[in-house]
């Protein structure tokens, strides 16, 4: 049986920031759960599909987050107990059912969590979206540890209950890939059928029937306000005149912090973990005996902002800060150094940082960059654009994916990225602004998550570039999870359907189509030549299946390839494609073994057809 | 117990992320709070993999730089590149065996040499213990072993104050049956070794 599903209250376990929240949530009796992958997140999702197999939870990875949002909502509407989880971007994607599911609400409790990234370990951008709990008036909460990640999710279905208000849930990377002790608790039966009970004057939302629904809104903030002030997630440690406002893993630097300086009697610590709305009699009380405030938060001045206005309208002159040039700053994350440090110098505290070791003597060391792995697909497909573009002069815009990666050098396909799918429709925009060739890349998870909606804009309107959708199965980057063009049978799972990627592209319209083997060099190159020469838009499909996870399959039976003595030293296999199974030794080039999965491109590419077959 | 700050750094495929697991089951039987935390955004793609663990009262879940008090490195090159998280109070114990980037691997790019490394660490650190855990995971019976190596080493230096038999029954409920046998002579040869290193 899955770890999670063990009904052993008391039993205390080491888990994973994610393994927490979905054990959470398994406690709490969720019944519906839905998301699209994304960094930090993927362990949640992971856990609970893993969990549906094994149990009565529905849980479906969704073909994007206002999808997965809006399939959530229906369920929660029918009075089940829904999750929603996402990394924080897909939160912009999810946007537009957010703000509106708001005025609605549900009758069975709802989690919508936002995982964000500070510091952009695996991000496009740091958003901070909180304040998507304070643009669309929801209730949120902010664990700061791992064993509180779980105690929030089991209270967030409550609150929402309690409410009739989706509940946001925020963490950050640190929460999601933390490891800690955390204790199970008991497990609330699950509620796996429910039944929608028509009420046009709340779910119909009409313009006479949202703006009811934003008066009702408002007076729910109200009640929510009413919880907040004596939540136990809020509580202050502590009784000094030094006032510290915290959240998230702040909260515990600063606890650390007071403890390593030896001011724990000067201070007083208000740790806000139900952080909007925000607790306004609590933060107001909790002022007034302060000589001093400093506010501890990553990402924007949010809870700052409103503690200034708090105290204004208290008629309280006291120092509150938190962001400015001589303490936290507004970008990437923090840690424990840096929070002790501003305490120290903000309450005057005397303190010397420890000395940093000299970085002389030491050589430079070799930078350890990403790189597509060994027999990826995508190194071949990149290779064989630049081959049958030749001397044009293209824009590559791309998309997110392994792919990405396409644009280190010496593939340097990838010049344009801003968010999922805008491979897609910057394509249009480039090939009608410039006179320059376009041509894009988007994977296929990709593709489905926000791609189509571009093509049939490129079609609709004329548009004129070459889009290659890489179809390798899978969704790779984010650990291997299925979209909708996997076949689930392979992996002995019924009740899935299946599209097709060519027949989709060819029904949307697109006249010239055309499928590529990227390990079939040659014959790839005259497709996508033939493709780039169409004027209009064109489609390649290029098609392998994804190494690493092939591999993870046994689907791979690798057959490495060696350096004969016919090479002459071009170094043209190193210097085009940079596969990681090259390596030189004595000045030759060479192909580790272990690592080769016999892709054969370089092979192919040699001109002295140098590389060959390792004879077993 | 006082708390005790570890950094581990290794290369993607080299097992940090078990040797972590490993030791926050030792925690947990040691009766010890640990909380860990983990980058490993490209892992699978060649990149570096750091795992910061806090054993002790404290209560955050990450390392300043400067502040590890033990710096356990997988591959030389990227214990020298951790250089900033530690101070001359760290211990580092290394790794001599080396995974050269890909640039280096194509000869664009220069691997710092490892007696230098080796001196450097030495020099500017409280102590070193450097072991070629390659080989004694090869001797022990599998070059997967290299993290329970150096997992051995570790625990020899009695920072973190985990009995043997701790950490010994934390790879029997962490790792896999199959390798049992080879990690645990992992893990006595990555002790013996640290013991014997001057």
């Amino acid at each position: 049986m899955h770890k999670l599903l063990n009904d052993s209250p008391g039993e205390k376990i080491m888990l994973l920031g994610n393994e927490a929240i979905a054990r959470g949530a398994i406690e709490a009796g969720v019944a519906f759960a839905t998301t699209y992958p994304g960094t930090p997140s993927s362990e949640i999702s992971l856990n609970l599909f893993q969990m549906s197999q094994e149990s009565d939870l529905y849980f479906e990875y969704s073909t994007n987050e206002k999808v997965a949002l809006e399939v959530a909502a229906a369920a929660a509407n029918s009075g089940l107990r829904t999750f929603c989880m996402m990394k924080h971007v897909g939160l912009n994607v999810a946007a537009d059912p957010l703000m509106t599911l708001a005025y609605v609400g549900v009758t069975g409790g709802m989690v919508i969590l936002s995982a964000d990234d500070p510091a952009m370990f695996s991000s496009q951008n740091e958003q901070d979206n909180r304040y998507y709990a304070k643009f669309g008036n929801l209730p949120m909460l902010e664990p700061s540890s791992v064993p509180e990640a779980k105690e929030m999710m089991r209270y967030a279905f409550d609150l929402s209950e309690e409410l009739h208000q989706p509940v946001l849930l925020r963490t950050t990377t640190r929460i999601n890939h933390s490891n800690a002790f955390v204790t199970f608790g008991d497990m609330k039966p699950r509620q796996t059928k429910g039944e929608f009970i028509r009420e046009p004057s709340r779910c119909v939302t009409v313009p006479a029937v949202s703006r009811q629904l934003h008066v009702k809104l408002l007076e729910k903030m109200e009640k929510a306000k009413d919880i907040c002030e004596s939540s136990d997630f809020n509580p202050i440690k502590g009784s000094g005149k030094f006032g510290i406002i915290a959240n998230g893993v702040s909260f515990h630097y600063a606890l650390d912090a007071v403890k390593d300086l030896g001011v724990e009697e000067d201070t007083k610590i208000l740790q806000l973990g139900f952080s909007n709305p925000m607790p306004e009699k609590l933060i107001k009380n909790f002022l007034k005996d302060c000589k001093k405030v400093l506010v501890i938060e990553e990402g924007e001045a949010f809870m700052e902002e409103t503690v200034k206005a708090f105290a204004q309208e208290e008629g309280l002159m006291i120092p509150i800060n938190g962001k400015s040039e001589t303490l936290f700053s507004r970008l990437s994350e923090y840690d424990p150094a840096m929070v002790r440090e501003n305490i120290a110098s903000y309450f005057g505290i005397e303190y010397t940082p420890r000395e940093k070791l000299s970085s002389d003597n030491v050589p430079p060391i070799p930078m350890r960059p990403p790189n597509l792995c060994s027999g990826c697909s995508h190194r071949a497909t990149f290779y064989e654009v630049k081959q049958a573009a030749g001397d044009m002069d293209i824009i590559c815009p791309t998309d997110i994916g392994c792919y990405t990666l396409g644009f280190l050098p010496p593939l340097n396909t990838g010049d344009f990225v801003i968010c999922m799918g805008s491979s897609v429709s910057t394509s249009c925009g480039f090939g009608k602004a410039t006179d320059q060739k376009v041509v894009s890349f988007i994977g296929d998870s990709t593709f489905f998550h926000s791609g189509i909606t571009g093509l049939v804009n490129a079609v609709f309107n004329d548009h004129n570039f070459t889009l290659v959708i890489l179809e390798n199965g899978t969704t790779a980057m984010t650990g291997h999870q299925p979209h909708p063009g996997v076949d689930m049978e392979r992996f002995g799972l019924d009740g899935f359907g299946r599209v097709n990627i060519e027949k989709l592209v060819r029904a949307l319209g697109v006249e010239h189509v055309s499928v590529i083997k990227p390990f079939k060099v040659k014959k790839s190159i005259e497709t996508i030549r033939e493709a780039l020469e169409y004027k209009g838009v064109s489609v390649i499909l290029s098609q392998e299946p994804c190494a690493l996870y092939a591999k993870s399959l046994n689907l791979l039976k690798p057959r490495a390839f060696k350096v004969s003595d016919r090479c002459v030293d071009h170094k043209d296999c190193v210097n085009t494609i940079a596969c990681p199974s090259f390596y030189i030794e004595d000045g030759r080039v060479k192909i580790d073994a272990d690592t080769c999965v016999g892709c054969a491109v370089c092979a192919q590419i040699c001109p002295e057809n140098a590389i060959t077959p390792v004879k077993k | 117990m006082e708390t005790t700050r570890l950094i581990m750094v290794a290369v993607g495929g080299q097992g940090n992320l078990l040797a972590s697991k490993v030791l926050g089951e030792a925690a947990l039987i040691s009766g010890v709070q640990v909380r860990m935390s983990e980058i490993h955004g490209m892992a699978q793609r060649g990149g570096v993999v750091e795992s910061a663990i806090v054993f002790g009262e404290a209560t955050s879940s990450i390392i300043s730089d400067g502040e590890a008090d033990i710096l356990l490195g997988f591959e030389p090159s990227e214990t020298l590149r951790a250089l900033n998280r530690c101070s001359k109070d760290t211990k580092v114990i290394t790794n001599t065996a080396t995974l050269p980037p890909f640039t280096v691997s194509i000869g664009k790019g220069v691997y710092p040499d490892v007696e230098n490394i080796k001196e450097l660490l030495k020099d500017k650190c409280a102590s070193l213990v450097a072991i070629d855990a390659m080989a004694l995971a090869k001797e022990a019976g599998s070059p997967m072993s290299v993290n329970i190596v150096l997992l051995g080493a570790l625990i020899e230096s009695g920072s973190l104050g985990f009995t043997k038999e701790n950490v010994i029954e934390a790879i029997k409920r962490r790792t896999k049956k199959a390798f049992l046998e080879k990690n645990l002579n992992a893990f006595e040869l990555g002790f013996v070794a640290a013991q014997n290193y001057s």
